[in-house]
């Protein structure tokens, strides 16, 4: 199918920077290869179009012509002018500072994650505000949807607002009581999806903004929106003036245009980001990680905190002595191994990596199974002394793993070469990666 | 007929769609202008604002650019009938619309696709089309995963009046779809419709799932699931593309429902899909009620597109 927008670009810079000089003229075509990959990443037409001027105007500049490396003053161009687009993000949040709760309204089409989000958003700011939430359903419209919102609430061990007979904007009305009388210092208002085009149900957000006054509305938009995600953002920013987007389903392979869209035609930020099934699968949106990913330089922060979140220090500084003295053994792979698989797809972490996101399509997530079943074939004896594994032993494992003796052998010999590769990294040999915690983690690649 | 006169309904559907559309297309081809670059341009925004894709409206352009050249169109006022039959002949299906049915009932139908396009509407949609063909119909709730996915499915089966398989929820949705063909074989369904949790094509695990799911249909029932269907989201972009090129290595997939064709959203990744992939739309969703699904007929879809009213 297509190559993933970084890979474009990458490709595109690769063709410029290897030109040497850059000319009016390589400018353009270089540009217009970014039009398209921004197209084909579901950017909106005319945002395009006026980003491509932009660029344009920047780039055929002196600052570039008389710079001494061209390509990456464009990336650098590109990737300023992108970041700039979707930025700057302010994540916190303003809470009534009197004893009134604070109103959270959340809006948006058909299936775009606006009850998942509700829940998500409401243990966010648990944790990071220590805030109480109260969870209110509002969508009468979809069979089952308050239901749903009952469930989350009980994950989350926080109550359910909703009563059967009344209109949206009176339970959103009546919730802001209930809030008050039961502690809760904070709502959060579920609203039914709907179309843009649809003037009542429109009328009803509306109604539901003047009677129940939330100081915050967001708008939940699906991360793999086409053309069509300016269309619904606009017409929801004029009927409810919301506070920012919140953008689901990142966790996708969707290339994401629709943030740059969203935020072009609005005006409004993406502030927040759903990246999987979980419930704490919510995260910050970080303009220049999204950027920089979209221009394939990688995502590393991101990359970094999630590995934070997976391998504490500890456990990471007691590794990284072990590679250094070269002790690394088939124990400490195997729950590396096991770890990784925690943080994510082997081909989503790659696709973080400055210059490795063109890799992931090799990568085989197969072979890492294969390995963990060698492995777990081992005696614990032969896992932590690797040089024990002789003809006779190698052939009992690669029957028990179901595997060959071959296999065997390949994967005693990428440990070896790792072993000597991280010992080699850790040993200062790395540069920058090396700071960024990518000693810590057994690539072999 | 069973839907009742398409067009006009279809028409309503897309009539905010088209406005706008038409209104520009219109405003292109009245002129009796010559067609030059500023034109083509133009002509390249609709397409592309229509979320045709790049690579389709670049090649639907040099089309047209080869047939003025050759004099097949001499001028704009034939430029839109050129443009809409060469659009029919990229939707036109080698495979027939209708939904496959087995040589012996029941007729499973598994319904995939990612989170939120719509499966539980479209399927109570399709149950209501198919009982108004007289013939019996059960539901599968096999999305066990999504908290009150199985009461939703389960309110538009009260709302149906049919019979649905259920287990608790977090239970095996193959296990679910094992008891639900179970079940339709004694009952004598003519339809089984299987319910499926969303999933991003990207999730390896959650995409063997589906696969196992097939696959106990399969043992139950020879030759099941006979249709694989996968709901994509009209206001989906680019992305619906490798959406259904993993469903459809996961699964033998069979047919499209493109839903919330109601909205602005137009739609026009279908082209881009059927050349890809060569998977039929087979129906598309216009709206929330159950009557609000339509047997997608390429012509006509392309008309109301570009019909002004």
């Amino acid at each position: 199918m297509f190559e993933s927008l970084s890979e474009r670009l990458q490709g595109i810079f690769r063709k410029l920077g290897a030109r040497g000089k850059l000319t009016e003229s390589n400018i353009t075509e270089g540009l217009r290869e970014v039009r398209v990959a921004l197209l084909e990443a579901d950017v909106n037409y005319k945002v395009v179009k006026d980003f491509i001027d932009k660029v344009t105007q920047r780039a055929v500049g002196q600052e570039v012509i008389r710079s001494i490396t061209p390509s990456q003053q464009i990336i650098k161009i590109v990737s300023d002018e992108l970041t700039a687009l979707m930025g700057p993000v302010d994540h916190s949040i303003a809470f009534n500072a009197n004893n009134a709760p604070t109103v959270f309204m959340m809006v948006g089409l058909q299936g775009s994650g606006k009850t998942t989000s509700c829940a998500k958003f409401a243990k966010y700011l648990m944790k990071k505000y220590n805030r109480r939430p109260l969870l209110v359903a509002a969508d009468i419209q979809r069979p089952a949807a308050i239901e749903q919102l009952k469930v989350l609430g009980k994950q989350l061990d926080i109550p359910v607002f909703t009563k059967a007979g009344l209109q949206p904007p009176q339970i959103c009305h009546e919730s802001v009581k209930f809030a008050e009388q039961n502690m809760r210092d904070t709502i959060i208002l579920d609203t039914a999806g709907r179309l843009h085009v649809n003037q009542e149900l429109m009328d009803e957000l509306r109604d539901i903004k003047r009677r129940a006054v939330p100081q915050h509305i967001f708008l939940v938009s699906d991360a793999m929106t086409g053309q069509d995600a300016v269309n619904s953002a606009k017409e929801f920013n004029s009927a409810m003036d919301i506070t920012g987007v919140i953008m689901t389903k990142l966790d996708g392979d969707a290339r994401g245009g629709a943030a740059m869209s969203i935020k072009a035609i609005t005006g409004k930020p993406i502030k927040f980001t759903g990246v999987g099934e979980k419930i704490e699968n919510f995260e910050e949106f970080h303009p220049d990680r999204m950027a920089s990913r979209i221009l394939g330089m990688g995502d590393v922060v991101s990359l970094v905190e999630r590995v934070q979140q997976n391998i504490t220090s500890e456990e990471a500084d007691a590794l990284q002595l072990k590679m250094k003295k070269k002790e690394l053994n088939f124990q400490d792979f195997l729950e590396q191994l096991q770890k990784m698989k925690k943080m994510g797809p082997f081909k989503e972490l790659l696709g973080m990596i400055p210059g490795l996101g063109g890799m992931a399509d090799q990568v085989d997530e197969k072979e890492f199974k294969r390995f963990e079943a060698i492995i777990l074939s081992m005696t614990k004896q032969e896992r932590e002394h690797p040089e024990l594994l002789d003809g006779g032993r190698r052939k009992r494992i690669a029957i028990g793993s179901g595997s060959s003796i071959q296999a065997v052998n390949t994967l005693l010999k990428n440990f070896r070469d790792m072993k000597k590769m991280m010992s080699d990294l850790t040993k200062g040999k790395m540069g920058k990666l090396g700071k960024m915690g990518f000693g810590k983690m057994p690539f072999n690649q | 007929m069973i839907f009742k006169n398409s067009l006009q309904k279809l028409l309503n559907g897309l009539a905010k769609t088209k406005n706008a559309f038409t209104r520009q297309l219109k405003e292109l081809f009245t002129f009796g202008r010559k067609i030059d670059n500023e034109l083509l341009d133009k002509l390249e925004e609709i397409l592309i604002s229509a979320d045709v894709g790049v690579e389709t409206a670049s090649s639907l352009i040099e089309d047209i650019k080869k047939a003025y050249e050759s004099k097949t169109i001499t001028d704009t006022s034939q430029l839109l009938d050129y443009l809409k039959n060469s659009l029919k002949k990229k939707l036109a299906f080698d495979t027939p619309n209708m939904l496959n049915t087995a040589p012996s009932p029941p007729t499973v139908i598994l319904v995939v696709g990612v989170n939120g396009t719509g499966k539980t509407t479209s399927i109570a949609k399709i149950a209501n089309y198919l009982l108004e063909q007289d013939k019996k119909v059960m539901l599968a709730a096999s999305d066990t995963f999504r908290a009150a996915a199985i009461e939703q499915l389960t309110i538009w089966g009260q709302r149906l009046n049919i019979n649905i398989i259920a287990h608790k929820s977090g239970a095996d949705p193959a296990a679910v779809a094992f008891d639900a063909a179970d079940s339709a074989l004694a009952k004598k369904m003519d339809y089984l419709i299987v319910d499926t949790a969303g999933r991003l094509h990207t999730k390896v695990n959650l995409m063997k799932e589906l696969s196992k799911i097939s696959d106990v249909l399969g043992k139950k029932i020879p030759g099941a699931p006979h249709e694989v269907l996968i709901v994509l989201d009209a206001t989906t972009g680019q992305n619906a593309i490798a959406q259904a090129k993993t469903f459809k290595e996961a699964s033998k997939l069979t047919g499209i429902v493109l839903s919330k064709l109601d909205g602005t959203a137009k739609g026009g990744i279908v082209i881009a899909i059927k050349k890809c992939l060569d998977v039929p739309v087979k129906f598309i969703g216009i709206g929330e009620k159950m009557e609000d699904l339509e047997v997608f007929d390429p012509d006509k879809f392309i008309d109301a597109l570009f019909t002004a009213d």
